[in-house]
C-alpha cells in the first residue's frame, strides 16, 4: 500500500491527522514516478528539488500551527502548456523547447497559494492539438491500462500520470475534449468547467474561445476540491467571469433530488463501440433504477455538425494565435535564411510539427479572403445553433449524459494517417466546448480487453455544483473508480 | 473540395510556413479531405442566425488606467533567440543593407 493509492481527499485527512507528512507524500509520488514513468512516459520533466522544498515548507507550517491551504501537501502534475515560473513550458513543441515563462499562470498561483506541491510537467499533443499524445515532438505516452494503447489527448500525460498512481491530481486543458477524452481512456475523472470559470492567464493559447483549464483526479470529490481552488475571477483574463469561486466540495455528497437526465434520441456516432454503448446504457439504468433519476429523450439536431464547425473555428483561432511564433521574441529561430520573411518561414517550418502545420494551414485557408463567409462565418452560425440546442434541452433536464468517447483507447499509431477519423473521436466532447458548458468524464466500465470506458455528464453554464453532485451519485453507487490498471 | 498545389503554396505563404515538397503534397490531400468533411455545414440553414464568436457573455472589459510595474527588460529579453542588452535583434529589413 502506497500513499499514492489514496485519493486527494484521503491524503488530506492523513496529512491533517499527522499520519503522513507532506514530505512523505511527495517522496511517495516521486518514487512512483521513478519506478513507473519509464514505462508510461507521462512526464516531460519533474522538479524533485522544488517539490521536496515545498513539501518541507508545508510541513513546517503545520508544525508551527500556521493556517494551511486547502491542498496542503498534495502533489499536482502540470500539463506542459500551463506556465510555472522557474520551469520550462514547451507545449511539447520544438518551437518552445527552450522557453521559460517569466510568470506563473493564474492556476499555478492558486495551487501554490493553497499549499499544493507542483511535481512536474506532463506530455501533450503539440500545442494541445490532438487526441492521442502522438503529436508530441518529445515522446509518446502510453496508457497505463495497456501500454500498447494511447492515453488519449491532448492532456494524455496528465491523465496517464494520475491513472498510473504517480500523482493524485493533475491539471489539463480542454479545447475540444482534451481533458475528458484522456480521462475516459485512462479510467479516471476529468472535469472541463464552464468557459470563463477558471482564468486562462498563463495557459498557452490554442483556440481562445474554446480553451478551458480543468483538473484530473481519481474521484469526483477530488475534482470538486480542485474546482473550488482554481475557479474565481481574475482580471488578467478578460473572459474570466466575475463570479465567486465555486463551492462544489461543500455540497458534493448531496444527491440531486429528482434528477432529470437527458439522453440523445439519436447517437452522434454511427457504429460506435458496442461495449461503450452497453456500459453507458447500464449507467443510465443505474441512475434510473437505483438513484431515483428520470431519463428523458432529447433532440439536439445540430450536434452532429459539431465536429465540422469545430474544425473550422479551432484551426482559425489557432492560425491567428500561433502567428506570434515568429522567431523574434521567444521560440525557435532558424539558423539559415537570407531575409526577414525567410526567417519567419524557416523558423515556423522547422519549429512546428505536422498536426500544428495542418491546423495553421486549415485556419489560414478558412480565414482567407473569399473563403471567410463560406467557412468561418458559417461555422460561427452553426455554433450558435448548437448552443441553442443545449439551452432548449436544459429547459427540460438537469444534466445530459453521453459516452465521453465513441470508443475505448485505440492502439498507438492506429489513426495516425487519418486526420478526419481522429477528429471524429471527439464527436461527443466538441459540442460542449462550442457551447461553453461544463462537463465531466467519470469511469463507468471496462471492456473485455480491460480498457476503461468513460461516461460524460454535461450541465448548464456555471452549474458545476449540480454536475459534480450528479457524477458523485454514480460514483457512490459503483466501484469503477476503484479499479486500477493491472499493469502496475 | 479540390485544392491545387498552387492553392496550398499560397496558403503556406500567407501562414509564413516553409514546407518541403512532400509536405505540400500531403497537405494538398489532407486539406482537401478535411474541407470535404467541413462541407457538411452547408446542410444547415443558417439564414438570419447571428454568428457566435464566443461562449462567454462578456463584452469590452475595462480596467482603471493605473500604471503598474511591467515585466523587467532582462526578463522580457531572456527567451529571445537573439538579443542585445536592450533590444531584440532581427535581420536587416531594408533592401540594400
Amino acid at each position: 500500500m502506497s500513499l499514492m493509492d489514496l485519493s486527494a481527499c484521503e491524503l488530506l485527512q492523513k496529512f491533517h491527522s499527522r499520519e503522513a507528512s507532506a514530505l512523505e507524500i511527495t517522496q511517495d509520488a516521486l518514487s512512483r514516478i521513478q519506478s513507473r514513468d519509464s514505462q508510461v512516459q507521462a512526464f516531460l520533466s519533474r522538479d524533485e528539488e522544488g517539490a521536496l522544498a515545498a513539501a518541507a515548507r508545508i510541513d513546517r507550517k503545520r508544525e508551527s500551527g500556521e493556517p494551511l491551504g486547502r491542498l496542503a501537501g498534495l502533489p499536482v502534475a502540470i500539463k506542459d502548456n500551463i506556465c510555472v515560473q522557474g520551469w520550462k513550458a514547451t507545449c511539447a513543441s520544438r518551437m518552445l523547447e527552450s522557453f521559460s515563462p517569466p510568470y506563473h499562470a493564474h492556476v499555478t498561483e492558486r495551487l501554490q497559494a493553497e499549499d499544493a506541491v507542483l511535481i512536474g510537467r506532463t506530455n501533450l499533443d503539440e500545442f494541445a492539438m490532438g487526441s492521442s499524445c502522438e503529436n508530441s515532438a518529445v515522446q509518446l505516452t502510453y496508457n497505463p491500462w495497456n501500454l500498447q494503447c494511447s492515453p488519449g489527448g491532448s492532456s494524455g500525460g496528465s491523465a496517464a500520470a494520475v491513472a498510473a498512481g504517480m500523482t493524485p491530481l493533475a491539471l489539463g486543458s480542454d479545447t475540444g475534449g482534451s481533458i475528458r477524452q484522456p480521462a475516459s481512456f485512462c479510467g479516471i475523472v476529468g472535469l472541463k468547467p464552464t468557459y470563463g470559470r477558471i482564468s486562462r492567464y498563463g495557459l498557452i493559447a490554442f483556440a481562445s474561445s474554446l480553451d478551458q483549464i480543468g483538473p484530473f483526479s481519481r474521484t469526483v470529490s477530488d475534482a470538486a476540491l480542485m474546482l473550488d481552488v482554481l475557479s474565481g475571477h481574475d482580471r488578467r483574463d478578460s473572459t474570466s467571469m466575475n463570479l465567486p469561486p465555486a463551492e462544489a466540495h461543500r455540497t458534493i455528497d448531496s444527491p440531486v433530488p429528482g434528477l432529470k437526465i437527458g439522453v440523445l434520441s439519436t447517437p452522434l456516432v454511427v457504429g460506435a463501440d458496442s461495449e461503450v454503448e452497453a456500459s453507458v446504457s447500464a449507467a443510465l439504468q443505474m441512475y434510473q433504477n437505483e438513484l431515483g433519476a428520470t431519463l428523458q429523450e432529447i433532440q439536439l439536431p445540430n450536434l452532429k455538425y459539431g465536429i465540422a464547425a469545430y474544425y473550422v473555428i479551432a484551426p482559425s483561432e489557432a492560425s491567428s494565435n500561433l502567428a506570434r511564433y515568429d522567431g523574434v521574441h521567444y521560440g525557435h529561430r532558424a539558423s539559415s535564411f537570407s531575409n526577414l520573411t525567410e526567417m519567419y518561414e524557416a523558423s515556423r517550418g522547422e519549429g512546428f510539427g505536422d498536426e500544428v502545420k495542418r491546423r495553421i494551414m486549415i485556419g489560414t485557408y478558412t480565414l482567407s479572403s473569399g473563403y471567410y463567409d463560406a467557412y468561418y462565418l458559417k461555422a460561427m452560425q452553426v455554433r450558435r445553433l448548437i448552443a441553442d440546442d443545449f439551452t432548449r434541452a436544459f429547459e427540460q433536464v438537469d444534466v445530459i449524459i453521453t459516452p465521453t468517447s465513441p470508443s475505448p483507447a485505440f492502439q498507438t499509431g492506429a489513426l495516425k494517417d487519418d486526420p478526419v477519423r481522429m477528429y471524429l473521436e471527439d464527436a461527443y466532447t466538441v459540442p460542449v466546448n462550442l457551447a461553453g458548458l461544463p462537463a465531466i468524464s467519470i469511469p463507468c466500465g471496462l471492456t473485455k480487453a480491460g480498457l476503461p470506458i468513460g461516461l460524460q455528464l454535461i450541465a448548464p453554464a456555471y452549474q458545476e455544483e449540480r454536475l459534480l453532485q450528479a457524477a458523485r451519485m454514480f460514483e457512490q453507487a459503483t466501484a469503477w473508480h476503484q479499479q486500477r490498471p493491472a499493469t502496475f | 473540395m479540390q485544392l491545387t498545389l498552387s492553392d496550398v503554396e499560397k496558403v503556406a505563404r500567407l501562414a509564413r510556413l516553409k514546407l518541403a515538397p512532400e509536405e505540400l503534397d500531403r497537405l494538398q490531400r489532407q486539406l482537401g479531405s478535411i474541407l470535404d468533411y467541413v462541407d457538411l455545414l452547408n446542410e444547415v440553414d443558417t439564414t438570419g442566425v447571428a454568428p457566435m464568436a464566443h461562449a462567454a457573455d462578456v463584452l469590452n472589459v475595462f480596467r482603471d488606467d493605473v500604471p503598474t510595474a511591467s515585466l523587467p527588460r532582462s526578463q522580457a529579453l531572456a527567451n529571445a533567440p537573439k538579443a542585445s542588452e536592450k533590444y531584440f535583434l532581427v535581420p536587416p529589413i531594408l533592401e540594400g543593407n
